[in-house]
């Protein structure tokens, strides 16, 4: 980012006393992007969420990126604060990051390209990483696209480092992913929410825009789960510049998908699947 | 019932000639239900025959110097703002650089949507009794071993002659293909990449006919007299 708020020289810092006291002084500063320690405090705590569960509070600057390791159970929520967040996320387990987010079958076992309430994100291996519980961004997701590029990026905005205020997806990406001890190997295509894509009859790739200040989405972690975010611009965007906003994260203990959730039976697939990740689970001594 | 799926030879296959002419680099036929691989140096025209029809190439493509640099389905679609490939589409890596672009191609539209089969995903679609049907993720592995890659390294694939429309209200799936035999889709490298092909043994949908069949490789060097 660009705008560093809050940052800048204050007062004298010509002795160590000083210095350490001008350091000191800073912490109280609140912006708009940080995260809320203990997450409990969150000042956005959502109405339906007893703070007292929560495990996760943030705000996430838009360009910028998070990362977090949870356990199964674990409920997620992304907020586009403004309407103009986009949210790229990477799921793997955090049992064997060989097992991620495998788009391609997140489209295809559902027989359903477009992801909604119900919708589960699955691996590679035939299991449930995540599914997504809620969605009141009214569908405005996409699956087709991934992130932008630094090289594209370059190209339309004139700059794509991780520090620009222009910054790729993917270079954001990488740096969540690298400090959850992964490479760029363990970086598949991403989903993106918030901002929405259609397949025209002909193939062709329509914007269809975004959900709104407000708009929410609800994952649950159906695995102890490594979530990567990326907070950047769409890559089929039509705004004039680049456009972004916060995307606030709350994440707190609740339960993994039973086979009393609609999505468990909404098509025979979704039950293999969620049989496949409980007998992994089994296994591992994991309830 | 025991069913014998490999074809390896019928009336009507049609192995074809390279698209591109030039001097023959390699020339290797598929067998049915088989993984494959090779380096394809930059210039050079990969033609990939569909021999019997219908039979879909699941394929995978690296830089061939770094491996960690591989195609993206999602920056190869973005960037040309469609879901389907065809003749003239650039095949992209994560970066949105080309390793390969599709300069010849006989069927209505290739897929890059459907991704892989394997076994695990096998169980979902069809049912656990399809656990031990050799997949595409198999061949991927193996053929991938060959060259340091595993799991980590497994992405969105292209599905040369598969079909996978997607409807209006996000439907999608795999229907009976549109290509037939002798069918062609010609690949040129922009750099010195690695190809990696599935013959895919899928018997449970159509994107083989329900019958696996052998796909030829012709690898032809452009700037050399054939
Ligand atoms: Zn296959």
């Amino acid at each position: 980012m660009t705008d560093d708020r809050g940052a800048g020289r204050r007062s004298s810092t010509a002795t160590l006393t000083q210095a350490r006291d001008d350091a000191r002084s800073r912490a109280d500063t609140a912006v708009e992007a940080m995260p809320y320690l203990p997450p409990a405090s969150s000042p956005y705590t959502p109405a339906d969420v007893d703070p007292s569960t929560l495990v996760w509070a943030e705000t996430v600057a838009g360009p910028g990126y998070t990362h977090m390791t949870v356990a199964r159970g674990t409920r997620i929520r992304l907020e586009d604060v403004t309407g103009d967040a986009c949210a790229h996320v990477v799921v793997l387990s955090a049992l064997n990051p060989g097992e991620r987010l495998n788009v391609a079958d997140t489209q295809k076992i559902p027989w359903q390209a477009y992801l909604g309430a119900g919708h589960p994100l699955l691996s590679g291996d035939g299991r449930v990483l995540a599914t997504v519980v809620a969605d009141a961004a009214g569908g405005h997701h996409d699956a087709f696209c991934g992130v932008t590029t630094i090289a594209g990026n370059i190209e339309r905005y004139g700059a794509g480092a991780a520090h620009t205020a222009t910054a790729a997806g993917r270079e954001l990406l990488l740096l969540a992913a690298a400090k959850e001890g992964l490479t760029p190997r363990d970086v598949p295509p991403s989903v993106s929410f918030f901002k929405g894509v259609r397949v025209a009859p002909d193939g062709a790739l329509e914007w269809t825009g975004d959900g709104g200040a407000g708009a929410t989405v609800d994952l649950v972690a159906e695995m102890p789960l490594t979530v990567l975010v990326a907070n950047a611009a769409h890559p089929l965007d039509p705004a004039e510049g680049y456009r972004t906003g916060p995307v606030r994260v709350h994440a707190w203990a609740a339960a993994a998908s039973s086979a009393s959730d609609p999505w468990w039976t909404a098509t025979p697939e979704r039950t293999r699947a969620y049989l496949n990740t409980q007998q992994h689970l089994l296994a591992r001594g994991i309830r | 019932m025991t069913v014998t799926w490999a074809t390896y030879e019928a009336e009507y296959f049609d192995r074809s000639e390279p698209y591109v002419q030039g001097a023959i680099v390699l020339d290797q036929e598929i067998a049915p239900r088989a993984g494959w691989s090779a380096p394809i140096r930059a210039g050079h025209v990969l033609t990939l025959v569909d021999v019997g029809g219908n039979q879909s190439g699941d394929c995978l493509i690296y830089d061939a110097s770094d491996h960690d640099v591989r195609y993206s389905a999602q920056a190869t679609l973005a960037a040309q703002r469609n879901a389907y490939l065809v003749d003239g589409s650039v095949l992209r890596d994560q970066e949105g650089a080309a390793l390969m672009t599709v300069v010849g191609n006989e069927v209505e539209r290739q897929d890059t949507i459907g991704g892989a089969c394997s076994k695990e995903s096998n169980t979902l679609r069809y049912g656990h009794h399809t656990l031990f049907h050799h997949a595409c993720r198999e061949n991927f592995l193996l053929e991938g071993a060959k060259h340091g890659l595993g799991p980590r390294d497994l992405v969105s694939n292209i599905n040369w002659f598969m079909n996978v429309p997607v409807e209006a209200d996000g439907t999608l799936g795999i229907v009976d293909g549109m290509s037939a035999p002798g069918k062609r889709v010609a690949l040129r490298a922009e750099r010195d990449v690695l190809v990696v092909i599935s013959n895919c043994p899928q018997v449970n949908n159509p994107c083989n006919d329900f019958n696996p069949t052998p796909l030829r490789v012709i690898v032809t060097d452009p700037a050399v007299a054939a």
